[in-house]
């Protein structure tokens, strides 16, 4: 029987070239090669090859030490758990943007992981069922993407195995088709998804996208044309079905998997110069990122696999502050990262001097793609260059810290010198230039150290030297590393168990930078949920409606959310912002952006402020110098700060 | 030496011809708010690396455009880019980009 049918076979379709019978199911076999996989074959080589090379560029760019942490970590048990998950949580199922934006995140865990499924169950089908007479060597990159045109099934010999195979392909092709589906449509209406704001595409991009596009759809009808002869399933044998009822008899299939072919060709040879490149590089992002390695340039080593990992994604279009105005839009992470890329100096330093560094965008990216360190990174090679004399810190460091240890002359403060080990008693508060600017907020905190009968010193009471964050923030890290220094003597000097700060933009750098052994480094929600935890302080509730601020540096900064919050809804009716926690809106005040101008800044307050104000609270409560300057100078409503709050409410 | 009560003050006179106006329009490029500064001095009061080392953007600015472009440098070399002086400025200058931007200008890289 199978002569018979190889012979009405061969005169429909000349490709065809007879073949042996094979004892297995499968005994109709076509021919091992078509010239349609050329053009596939050609794309993917090229593909390959360029991963190869950028593989081993960016290993060689990693310095010996964190090569060596690289190896180490996947061997490590517990990196290796966490790389295999955020491997198929971040890469594969998308949960991140599934807990955002349901849609969205069905959009494109349909075309990740059903695509992924698709080369697997390929793979399998050619591991199990490809014919002996067929080597895996002379077609292994194109037997498990073109199946159905290589291996034919008697009618009637399907296994049950085999059409469970047919099945799932069928199954998984159709949950593609769908995520393609919502791409698509997302290009025109994209709203729908919940996005406002979508990412301009680059040429490139769109020759890649518009191909892959087609790859489904044509697959789809490729494998439908074939259905008849290769076997298949709910989906494409129905096809096949309508496609007889509309063809006739012979279907002539040969075209679609030649269109076919060519997509994938196209698609593979464009990917490297496109976002989809984000669909491997993603991979090296997360086991570099779970090993722990830091991007020390912005585009080479580490960093090259981040910024290749961005997806283009947009979602970071919609987070940033910038962009209440639309013309802000061209700073985002994603054009920076673009950029970067492409190497174009003067947009690059452009992009990174205006980011607030508010960090949403970091928050919300799908792949963790840490753009504000990369501007951070990026101005370093340009402001940490630029000339500076802090002289005056070596003659000066000893008299900064002097006053506080001879006079600090608070009520309950018993200041006595030095003493030899750190007591965790003994508290160090030290306010910063920002509180120095919003005295209000000393005033408060020293009641507040007062009221719970705090032994404390003020080490900045006549004016201290600056913590180093905003120089950081400039990437003027040399001199950052000065003011350190100079700081750290000091506090090491007086021997305190514990640092409070009032600004978290201090707090942030003394906690990550300053490595201060035996000394707890607290931000002051974090002192007095300390102290009303431990009975020190007494509150009553006041009854006001206060809404909370979360300050960028405090909350995405340092995760810090609760502590305010548990406080502030001990004094009063706290009700909810319209973003919270880790998507608060930052205030516009921030040192972060260099170039920001103040009209800007203006608008970004302003949007902040009526986020804010959508419960219609009495007052805006906030725990960070600059953010209770900031909005106090736009807000209709009162601005507090979180010490104010809670001394107003203390219970006698 | 006998103390007479006085001294001889260094002259003080400026020569206007000095102002480099291409160097001032390439940082009016890069930072136009220096254009806005009123000379209140309202940063100069808030600095905080003034506590230990005049430092001052007000004074800055008015000798760069009375062409001591040496003295102007000098003027902003403490500076710690804390922020204070722009949160203070009643113009809404960029104090901290415009100091960068100063430096970029007339300084010479290290
Ligand atoms: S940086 Fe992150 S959020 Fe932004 S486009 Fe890239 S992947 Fe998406
Ligand atoms: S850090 Fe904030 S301001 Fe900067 S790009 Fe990200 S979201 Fe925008
Ligand atoms: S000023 Fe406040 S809200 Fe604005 S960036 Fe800083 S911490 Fe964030
Ligand atoms: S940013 Fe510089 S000039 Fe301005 S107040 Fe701070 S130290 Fe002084
Ligand atoms: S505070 Fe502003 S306007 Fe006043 S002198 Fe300084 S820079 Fe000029």
């Amino acid at each position: 029987m199978s002569l018979l049918d190889i012979s009405t076979l061969a005169a429909m379709f000349p490709a065809i070239s007879a073949a042996q019978a094979s004892p297995e199911v499968i005994d109709r076999i076509p021919s091992s090669y078509s010239d349609f996989v050329i053009p596939f074959v050609a794309g993917m080589v090229f593909f390959l090859c360029w991963v190869s090379i950028g593989c081993v560029r960016i290993f060689m760019k990693i310095g010996p030490s964190d090569q060596a942490k690289f190896w180490k970590s996947l061997v490590n048990p517990v990196t290796a758990a966490k790389n295999v998950k955020d491997l198929f949580c971040d890469c594969l199922f998308h949960v991140k943007i599934w807990k955002r934006k349901p849609l969205l995140g069905y959009m494109h865990s349909a075309i990740a992981f059903g695509w992924f499924m698709l080369i697997v169950l390929g793979h399998i089908e050619v591991a199990l069922f490809l014919p002996k007479h067929l080597s895996p060597r002379a077609g292994g990159l194109f037997y498990p993407i073109f199946y159905r045109y290589f291996v034919w099934i008697n009618p009637g010999h399907e296994t049950l195995r085999g059409s469970f195979f047919f099945f799932l392909m069928d199954f998984f092709l159709l949950y593609v088709l769908t995520g393609i589906a919502l791409a698509v449509f997302k290009r025109f209406r994209s709203i729908v998804l919940g996005m406002k704001n979508t990412t301009r595409p680059s040429t490139p991009d769109r020759i890649a996208l518009y191909s892959l596009w087609l790859i489904f759809p044509l697959r789809l009808l490729a494998e439908s044309f074939t259905a008849d002869l290769s076997g298949g399933s709910f989906l494409t044998l129905g096809m096949n079905h309508l496609l007889h009822l509309v063809f006739g008899d012979s279907l002539y299939f040969q075209p679609f998997w030649w269109a076919y072919s060519i997509c994938l060709g196209v698609f593979f040879a464009a990917m490297p110069f496109t976002r989809y490149m984000h669909i491997l590089t993603e991979v090296l992002w997360i086991l570099f990122r779970n090993a722990g390695l830091k991007p020390s340039h912005p585009r080479k080593g580490v960093s090259e696999a981040e910024i290749y990992a961005c997806s283009s994604c947009g979602l970071c279009l919609d987070a940033c502050p910038m962009n209440v105005q639309r013309k802000n839009l061209r700073f985002s992470s994603v054009y920076f990262i673009r950029f970067l890329r492409r190497h174009n100096e003067r947009k690059i330093n452009a992009i990174a001097d205006k980011c607030l560094m508010c960090g949403k965008c970091l928050a919300l990216c799908p792949v963790s793609v840490d753009a504000p360190a990369l501007r951070r990174a990026q101005r370093r090679t340009v402001n940490n260059l630029l000339p500076y004399d802090y002289s005056y810190l070596a003659r000066t460091s000893a008299p900064a810290a002097a006053p506080f240890l001879g006079s600090a002359a608070p009520a309950t403060a018993s200041a006595s010198g030095p003493v030899e080990a750190p007591s965790a008693e003994k508290v160090m508060y030290f306010a910063g230039c920002m509180s120095h600017l919003t005295p209000r907020i000393i005033k408060a905190v020293e009641g507040l150290f007062k009221a719970s009968g705090t032994d404390y010193v003020f080490a900045d009471r006549d004016g201290g030297i600056c913590c180093g964050r905003p120089l950081l923030l400039a990437g003027k890290t040399d001199a950052a590393a000065e003011v350190i220094e100079a700081n750290k003597k000091m506090i090491e000097e007086a021997g305190c168990g514990t640092l409070v700060l009032s600004c978290p933009i201090c707090y942030k750098v003394f906690s990550e930078e300053y490595s201060l052994k035996g000394v707890r480094v607290l931000h002051y929600t974090q002192y007095v949920k300390e102290l009303v935890g431990s009975g020190r302080l007494r509150l009553r509730n006041g009854g006001a409606k206060y809404v909370y601020h979360d300050p960028c540096e405090l909350g995405r900064g340092m995760g810090v959310y609760s502590e305010p919050r548990e406080v502030l809804g001990l004094v009063s009716d706290l009700v909810p912002a319209g973003h919270e926690r880790k998507e608060s809106l930052c205030c516009g005040g921030s040192l972060g952006s260099l170039t920001l101008n103040s009209r800007d800044r203006d608008k970004i307050t302003e949007a902040a402020v009526s986020d804010l104000t959508v419960n219609s609270p009495e007052a805006i409560v906030t725990a960070c110098p600059l953010c209770l300057a900031t909005f106090s100078r736009k807000s209709p409503v009162k601005v507090r700060d979180f010490s104010e709050a809670v001394l107003d409410n203390l219970s006698a | 030496m006998v103390d007479f009560g006085f001294g001889i003050v260094p002259s003080s006179r400026i020569n206007l011809d000095l102002f480099d106006r291409a160097k001032f329009e390439a940082l009016a490029t890069l930072e136009p708010d220096v254009r806005k500064c009123m000379a209140c001095g309202s940063c100069t009061a808030v600095c905080t690396a003034g506590t230990f080392k005049a430092t001052s953007l007000r004074a800055a600015i008015e000798e760069i455009q009375n062409g001591r472009e040496k003295k102007a440098l000098e003027m902003i070399s403490g500076c710690q880019l804390c922020g204070k002086c722009f949160m203070t400025c009643p113009r809404g200058i960029n104090t901290r980009h415009l100091i960068l931007s100063i430096v970029k200008i007339y300084g010479e890289e290290k």
